[in-house]
């Protein structure tokens, strides 16, 4: 599992480590290049220092005295040479080797003897007669460096742990916030959807908690209307049932013929009404799980109108239906037995609401991009218009038949067709108009 | 009693009305939030049988809006829901009992006088006065430890004038309680029960006073 605190450990005390490293390396190049020049400085001045004392004292004392010069802790750093312009060693000094320092004329070289590397400079003085070298060994000056360098790294690796602990406490801190965030969410309940705090989220932090709160909210519906419909399915379901049971136990409990009568009519009634709801939340689920897909055919609306009305025109029912001619030629391809489903429930619905001597009239819409039906009703409440699509909701204007799916079934269909439903109130207030929008790939294939 | 049921379903509600007016009680039948209130206002009920699901709206801001303008009526709730949360929620908002659909019609009965006696004050499921024994559940009376023969409408006079013996209860009083609305009721209907009632119990048992009622005579 990745920490995101370890990560970051990780990270700053690598880019910690580097950037001292940088340092230090840059500290030991540049003291060296300041060594180098410092110490053959010294080296210039003690070739001249021994070449005044030649020329007044003689070479041996010289080399004598370059010895003296020579500090405690770098013991015999310095070598002096004193030879004549002739080839002869004149004087030594004890550190220095036998052979010549240099074949180099005046100035600096550098150059190995017996597997040392030496710095010479070299002066002449043509009026004595002699050469003076004096030599450094490189390796001693490597070690002034590398001791400068050992000086400034012991710190640094013992601070090192130090900085480590105070950056691992530093995140800790630094990520508080989202440690509470977290300890917060875990503390809740399962139903818990309350959006988190964010007036004192941090900046970084508000996307994360803006996400979830999103989440919550939709989660939040998504339960609610899953709730909404448990309890309007039960209600839907139970109530039927607590009317047959209510009915049964008066018929079994009167002796009243006429009270009797009654209570087993309106249990025929229950029963009727039960049937019709079961057969319609069949039909639904069918259309939810896609069972009821089908075969696409090329369906002609009028025809399937004046089954629809032929069937569902029970006698004594007094609205009379109008279906526009234009209608026959009007076919679409779709499974025709799906789409019967919808039709006939918008039009049992407008029947319903249509009182006697009204009109149901079936036309297709003015822009042609489906049909529509209108009833003679009244209408729907504009706040109930939304919700209507929505399972067992059942407006004001509920019929006693009606359980609340007729127009989520529609609905279901029409989505599969790739069409919709839109609802709206007649002009006047006199009635409802349902409108089926077909997708142009569908729209009428006369 | 006289009961007022709020529930849309037309089947159930028609049930509930011949069911209960079996059990002896006076029954109104209303269909939505909007006429709950209007009845509410104008007519005093002994109990309240109340849907929650109603189409424009909650049974529950039925109820709320009774407590809050002080209505003590006693309120069973019909749900249909098992969740014993909604149930909770009913009770805690001022019901005072409840019943889930689909339910036993004895039952229901019984809770709604069970309500009823417990808004009228008292406990004892029988009313006693004067003699005189009357038992709501099983709508039988006794005088004087025999059987005692009454009508329906009878038995809820008596069952008004032995509530609170000694009250005076008027006449509109009387006739409120043993019919619903839209029922008939004839203008000598409550002088012609208590002239039977007067048969059967005795004369003196019931006193008219005049131009205000009747009342129950407790013996001294």
């Amino acid at each position: 599992m990745i920490s995101l605190r370890r990560r970051l450990f990780v990270i700053l005390v690598a880019a910690t480590g580097v950037i001292w490293l940088c340092g230090i390396l840059w500290i030991f190049v540049g003291a060296k290049a300041e060594l180098e020049h410092v110490l053959d400085t010294r080296l210039q001045e003690a070739a001249r220092m021994v070449d005044s004392l030649v020329a007044r004292s003689g070479p041996a004392f010289a080399a004598a005295a370059s010895d003296a010069a020579t500090p405690e802790h770098y013991e015999r750093q310095l070598s002096c040479q004193i030879w004549s312009l002739d080839g002869r060693l004149l004087a030594r000094s004890g550190s220095a080797p036998d052979v010549s320092l240099t074949d180099e004329a005046a100035g600096f070289s550098d150059r190995r003897i017996q597997g040392e590397y030496w710095r010479v400079y070299t002066i002449d003085n043509p009026a004595k007669g002699v050469r003076v070298m004096i030599g450094d060994r490189l390796g001693l000056r490597d070690q002034l460096a590398a001791d400068l360098v050992k000086g400034l790294s012991i710190p640094a690796i013992l601070m090192l742990p130090l900085l480590g602990g105070l950056i691992w406490l530093s995140l800790g801190r630094g990520l508080r916030p989202l440690l509470d965030m977290a300890v917060e969410l875990k503390a809740r309940d399962v139903d818990d959807m309350r959006p988190l705090r964010t007036r004192h989220a941090p900046v970084e932090l508000l996307p994360l908690a803006k996400a979830l709160n999103s989440l919550f909210a939709k989660v939040e519906t998504a339960r609610r209307h899953e709730r909404d419909l448990t309890a309007f399915a039960a209600h839907e379901l139970r109530t039927p049932l607590a009317g047959l049971k209510t009915h049964a136990q008066i018929a079994l409990a009167t002796d009243d013929a006429e009270v009797r009568q009654g209570a087993l009519r309106h249990i025929l009634l229950a029963v009727d009404r039960s049937t019709r709801l079961v057969r319609q939340l069949l039909t639904l689920a069918k259309l939810e799980s896609g069972l009821a897909a089908g075969q696409a055919e090329r369906v002609c609306l009028g025809d399937v109108l004046e089954e629809i009305a032929a069937s569902a025109q029970p006698a004594g029912q007094a609205a009379m239906v109008r279906i526009d001619p234009a209608l026959r030629d009007f076919a679409i391809a779709a499974n025709r037995e799906t789409l019967a489903i919808a039709l006939r429930n918008l039009h049992e619905n407008a029947l319903q609401h249509t009182p006697a001597g009204g009109v149901v009239a079936w036309r297709i819409m003015p822009d042609g991009r489906g049909l529509l039906v209108e009833d003679e009703g009244g209408g729907m409440a504009p706040g109930e218009i939304p919700l209507a699509t929505q399972r067992f909701f059942r407006g004001q204007g509920q019929t006693p038949t009606g359980c609340g799916l007729g127009l989520a079934i529609v609905e279901a269909v029409l989505r599969q067709l790739g069409g919709r439903l839109v609802l709206e109130n007649r002009e006047g207030g006199q009635g409802l108009r349902a409108m089926i929008v077909l997708p142009p790939a569908t729209a009428p294939c006369p | 009693m006289r009961i007022l049921i709020i529930e849309d379903d037309q089947v159930l509600a028609a049930g509930l009305k011949v069911g209960l007016g079996l059990a002896g009680m006076t029954v109104d039948l209303v269909g939505s939030r909007a006429q709950a209130g209007e009845a509410l206002a104008t007519t005093a009920f002994d109990a309240v049988v109340l849907d929650l699901m109603l189409p424009d709206g909650s049974g529950l801001d039925v109820l709320r809006a009774m407590r809050q303008r002080g209505d003590r009526t006693p309120v069973l709730l019909l749900t249909a829901l098992d969740e014993v949360a909604d149930r909770v929620k009913g009770l805690d908002l001022g019901a005072d009992d409840y019943c889930g659909k689909p339910f036993d019609l004895d039952e229901l009965a019984a809770r709604v006088r069970a309500i009823g006696r417990r808004g009228a004050g008292r406990a004892a499921p029988c009313l006693t006065a004067a003699g005189i024994a009357l038992a709501p559940a099983t709508l039988s009376a006794t005088m004087d430890g025999q059987p005692l023969a009454l009508s329906r409408r009878e038995f809820a006079v008596l069952a008004l004038l032995m509530e609170h013996p000694g009250a005076i209860r008027s006449k509109s009083e009387i006739e409120d309680r043993l019919y619903g609305w839209g029922e008939e009721v004839e203008s000598n209907a409550v002088e012609v029960h208590v002239h039977h009632l007067r048969a059967k119990v005795g004369r003196e048992k019931i006193e008219t006073v005049r131009g205000l009622g009747y009342r129950m005579r407790v013996a001294p």
